[in-house]
């Protein structure tokens, strides 16, 4: 019964009693232990505190007293502090670590009545595109190539958030997207996805990875879903300078606006080399919906795209190797015994690391060191000026941009495995507009030929989130994606 | 677009692996020779962009940098703090010993 619920119809449900807080967690805890085993999307499952929560989110509904989430059963990226919930990020370095204090996004959600179900899967410290990097385990996606049981990844670096919200494990679920990891996971697993503009969620208390890109956002199943919990998750916050003292939009509202006479424009740099033939149909057929509801096609350029992927994998690494040159086996995470302080240091971090992580930490020491930083660090940071220039040039002459999300659809786990450039290539997409701070959604708009879910993506004006919003919704109408997973709940649970 | 590059120096890998402070065995200097080389080849690409004259973005942030009062708003939290140290004594975090 999970899917058949989104969060609007779930909290309608609560509101009119047709159902209790503690039916539709159980539900969800029962998809869990039916699901998880062949799914792995969470790391820590707190089921006691869901159902405590449920309760006093059902006391909260009898008095009429319910805020926007009250009883809604949601998952949580486990790069989230949570306060007496281990925090893992998926690293053994902090395998340990029980945070003493709530995330503003996660303090924000409880705020308004949210359930949370647990800490999903994710690559290590958010580093990856396919939930393969975690140190414990990879996430299977629920979604599998037609006659074939091959094991897929659900992308990432935020896969257990959208496997679970996919298979039914939860209605909801929040992200963090540095580089595209909620937009690319969400296209992967046939949800909607979004990373809101640069400061638009705080990102007190989220694990960092690179703090110039890092943002976090919710996974739904429909866009007015993504709309509700994002209006939830946002605001300003006093603890974190980066994020923006602007007032929070009604999201949900904004959903419903349409797109007539609004512009949409074209990337041409966004034809990649090799693309498949049918993500280039779906993207034309997006472009079609659009026309037909009133929107003006405009084809533009960004003439930087190209060098969107190379810019990140100089910026992101730098800024990681400086954040994680905390995790030193002193003040908490693992440690690994040593007679002095550099054995300490450098055993408990080559335990604590993953290869993925570790080699995105010697990158960023490298492109920062003594002889490098102006040939590699100083001079990304100028092509990020040119990029962020690219967007805002062309927002002065279009509303919103359409692109699909990602190259393809979903992969097998350990293909892309052999080279890492190969595997930074699933973000091509994306990347561009975390580099520029913009907003940008994905969207489920179709099945390629193996009945894999296919995404587009919606990009948009810095905190102009509500018109991502309006287009997002009519690609969706349009759309009519009904598509289900494979492994879900109902299915063989 | 995969790189044809050369790996690094093996030097160069063990000296940016001491600065990270991220102990390597010999295997890893030679499979990270390969890898960062070929990381590296591929980003040489930006040499072909003109940046003559463009400043270097730093912070892509709309927000403004503010003062907040000049309060203590927080404090007395030890046990906190302290509550996932992997070795303590009282209330300090305890290393092996750096002076003698």
């Amino acid at each position: 019964m999970t899917l058949e619920f989104t969060l609007a119809s779930a909290r309608d449900a609560l509101l009119n009693r047709r159902i209790s807080s503690r039916e539709l967690t159980q539900a969800h805890l029962d998809a869990i232990t039916a699901l998880d085993p062949k799914l792995h999307a969470f790391i820590t499952v707190t089921a006691e505190q869901a159902l405590a929560q449920a309760d006093a989110a059902d006391a909260a509904l009898a008095k009429g007293e319910a805020g926007p989430l009250t009883g809604l059963p949601v998952a949580i990226k486990d790069v989230f502090c949570t306060k007496g919930v281990k925090t893992t990020a998926a690293s053994k370095i902090l395998e340990p670590f029980v945070p003493p204090y709530e995330s503003t996004v996660t303090s924000n959600m409880l705020h308004d009545g949210a359930v949370f179900l647990g800490k999903v899967n994710l690559d290590e410290f958010a580093m990856g595109s396919a939930t393969t990097n975690s140190a414990f385990g990879a996430t299977i996606n629920p979604w599998q190539r037609q006659g074939s049981d091959v094991a897929l990844v659900p992308g990432g670096s935020s896969g257990g958030s959208a496997a679970a919200v996919a298979a039914g494990m939860a209605l909801a679920a929040t992200g963090t997207d540095t580089g595209g990891s909620i937009r690319q996971p969400a296209s992967y697993c046939g949800i909607v996805g979004i990373k809101p503009t640069y400061g638009r969620c705080s990102r007190y208390g989220v694990v960092a990875f690179a703090s110039s890109l890092d943002q976090p956002g919710p996974f739904a199943r429909t866009v007015e879903d993504t709309a509700i919990l994002l209006g939830s998750m946002a605001g300003h916050d006093p603890k974190d300078s980066t994020s923006v003292p602007r007032a929070v939009p009604d999201f949900a509202a904004a959903a419903k606006r349409g797109v007539k006479g609004l512009k949409i424009g074209v990337p041409r740099e966004y034809r990649a080399e090799g693309m498949p033939a049918e993500i280039e149909a779906l993207w034309a057929q997006g472009l079609d919906w659009l026309r037909q509801q009133g929107a003006e096609i405009v084809d533009v350029s960004l003439p930087h795209t190209k060098y969107g992927l190379a810019t990140y994998y100089i910026v992101a690494p730098a800024e990681a190797s400086s954040n994680l040159a905390r995790y030193d086996g002193v003040r908490y995470g693992l440690r690994v015994p040593a007679n002095d302080l550099k054995d300490l240091y450098e055993g408990t971090r080559a335990a604590g690391f993953g290869r993925e992580v570790r080699r995105r930490i010697l990158m960023g020491t490298y492109v920062l060191s003594a002889g490098y930083y102006d040939a590699y660090y100083l001079k990304a940071q100028k092509v990020r000026a040119l990029i962020l220039k690219d967007f805002t040039d062309v927002f002065s002459k279009v509303d919103a941009l359409l692109t699909p999300t990602a190259p393809s659809a979903a992969f097998a786990i350990g293909e892309n495995a052999d080279d890492p450039v190969q595997m930074y290539l699933n973000d091509i997409f994306t990347v561009p507009a975390s580099m520029a701070g913009v907003p940008g959604m994905s969207v489920p708009a179709g099945l390629d030929a193996q009945g894999l879910p296919l995404g587009l993506q919606v990009l948009g004006r810095h905190f102009d989130e509500e018109t991502v919003f309006a287009v997002g919704a009519a690609l969706e109408k349009a759309a009519g994606f009904k598509g289900l997973p494979q492994i879900r709940m109902g299915e063989g649970a | 677009m995969a790189s044809s590059s050369a790996p690094l120096d093996p030097a160069v890998v063990r000296r940016i692996a001491r600065l990270a402070r991220i102990r390597l065995a010999d295997e890893d200097v030679a499979q990270l020779q390969v890898e960062l080389g070929s990381i590296i080849g591929w980003i040489e690409q930006l040499n072909e962009v003109d940046v003559s004259g463009v400043d270097p973005l730093a912070n892509i942030g709309a927000a403004a940098m503010t003062l907040r009062d000049d309060v203590v708003t927080d404090g007395d939290q030890v046990d906190a703090v302290l509550a996932n140290a992997p070795a303590r004594s009282g209330p300090f975090f305890t290393v092996p010993k750096v002076v003698e």
